[in-house]
């Protein structure tokens, strides 16, 4: 089992960089996945066999939403600058620079993955369904 | 940076994380609302408001041959709960004393679960917030400040009343204050724990829930009670001068009762 995702020691780095470095590898996974299918469909003969692939990449495409998902909740610049750029009409350059732009103002504080519940100041409770007391 | 302005406070990171860490362990045991309702979000501070996915007419003809309709929503609620610190007090933080005076952040986070608590239970009638035991269809048991002894009967009643109705369990019971102390003192005969008999009875936990009046008997089944949370609760800064820094709780969200057969009502 290999570990590639890591650059730095294992060892020395915090769990909850551990934990971004492991979506992100899995986040690349999954947009590698979307692409070999985007390539099978396109030579694929077999109306069966295109089926099945179309049905599995929309699966890849769920699970790359998600991971995606969780980093930008937990990774409040990226999200920032995401929120500009995604699902709008217009130039998408324009907008990644603006995004960027605007999220680089004033943080020489950018808080780091795993830190973004106090650093945003919100307190992270969300459902305690199921507690007793 | 956000609305909040947390960077324009004189405070430290690890001052900041004690105050949060102190509004979190306050809290969590008093939001007894989010012990026994779905919860969705948070969505976000700019979230304004939630779908009802119904349209109300508007009057009249405004081109011969259209007709209008107006999208029904239910607007979020912000809640927000001011509190002080004594910039004395986050300097020793920094010094690393563990025993900071927090005594307004707790009276603060006390007031907002209690303020939640009470939006989810018995409604918020100016914001069209309707609470629980407004909406349940079911009539009221009373209590008749009968003895904590006729707990079981009152809440088995309630049961029987959601399993007429076909409404599955698990059950959750929210008990106002008074009612959980008198509950937790209160052994059967046979020395039997109260509080165990009821969790027994409802198949759930029994909450704490300050700001309810009497108890509330809830299916825990999903999709019944609905509290959407635009912005989830945060601290924010608002001013500071030599002495204090005035900072304060907030949060926004709306609550839905999607179930009105879902919930029975007990009333002292």
């Amino acid at each position: 089992m290999g570990f590639d995702q890591y650059h730095e020691p294992p060892e020395e780095l915090p769990a909850p960089t551990r934990t971004f470095a492991r979506m992100c590898a899995s986040l690349t996974e999954e947009a590698e996945a979307i692409g070999w299918y985007e390539q099978r469909l396109a030579v694929e003969q077999d109306a069966d066999a295109r089926a099945i692939m179309s049905d599995a990449q929309g699966e890849e495409f769920k699970h790359f939403a998600m991971d995606l998902e969780y980093l930008l909740r937990r990774t409040p610049k990226w999200r920032e600058i995401a929120q500009g750029v995604l699902f709008q009409d217009g130039d998408i350059v324009d907008h990644g620079e603006a995004a960027e732009a605007a999220a680089g103002e004033g943080d020489e504080e950018t808080p780091a993955f795993g830190a973004a519940q106090s650093r945003d100041g919100s307190l992270g409770i969300g459902s305690l369904k199921g507690a007793s007391l | 940076m956000s609305h909040l302005l947390r960077r324009h406070a004189p405070i430290t990171d690890k001052a900041w994380e004690e105050i949060d860490d102190e509004a979190r362990d306050r809290l969590k045991p008093a939001l007894a609302a989010r012990k026994l309702v779905d919860f969705e979000g948070p969505l976000g501070w700019e979230y304004s408001a939630t779908n009802l996915g119904r349209v109300q007419a508007i009057e009249g003809e405004h081109v011969t041959g259209v007709h209008a309709l107006q999208r029904r929503v239910l607007p979020l609620v912000e809640l927000r709960a001011p509190f002080t610190v004594s910039r004395d007090e986050l300097r020793d933080i920094d010094r690393g004393a563990v025993d900071a005076d927090f005594e307004s952040l707790d009276a603060a986070a006390q007031r907002l679960a209690v303020a939640e608590n009470q939006a989810v239970f018995h409604g918020m009638a100016a914001s069209g917030v309707e609470g629980v035991c407004q909406a349940t269809t079911h009539p009221t048991i009373e209590l008749n400040g009968d003895g904590y002894d006729r707990y079981p009967t009152h809440v088995a009643r309630a049961v029987e009343m959601l399993l007429s109705a076909g409404i599955e369990g698990p059950y959750g019971l929210a008990v106002s204050p008074e009612g959980y102390t008198g509950v937790i003192e209160t052994t059967e005969r046979g020395g039997y724990p109260l509080l165990d008999h009821l969790k027994k009875i409802v198949g759930g936990p029994l909450v704490w829930a300050p700001g309810v009046t009497g108890a509330v008997v809830v299916s825990l089944r999903g999709g019944d009670f609905l509290f959407e949370c635009g912005q989830d609760i945060s601290v924010g800064y608002d001013s500071h001068d030599a002495e204090v820094v005035n900072l304060y709780l907030e949060e926004s969200f709306s609550f839905r009762v999607a179930t009105p057969e879902a919930a029975v009502a007990l009333v002292p």
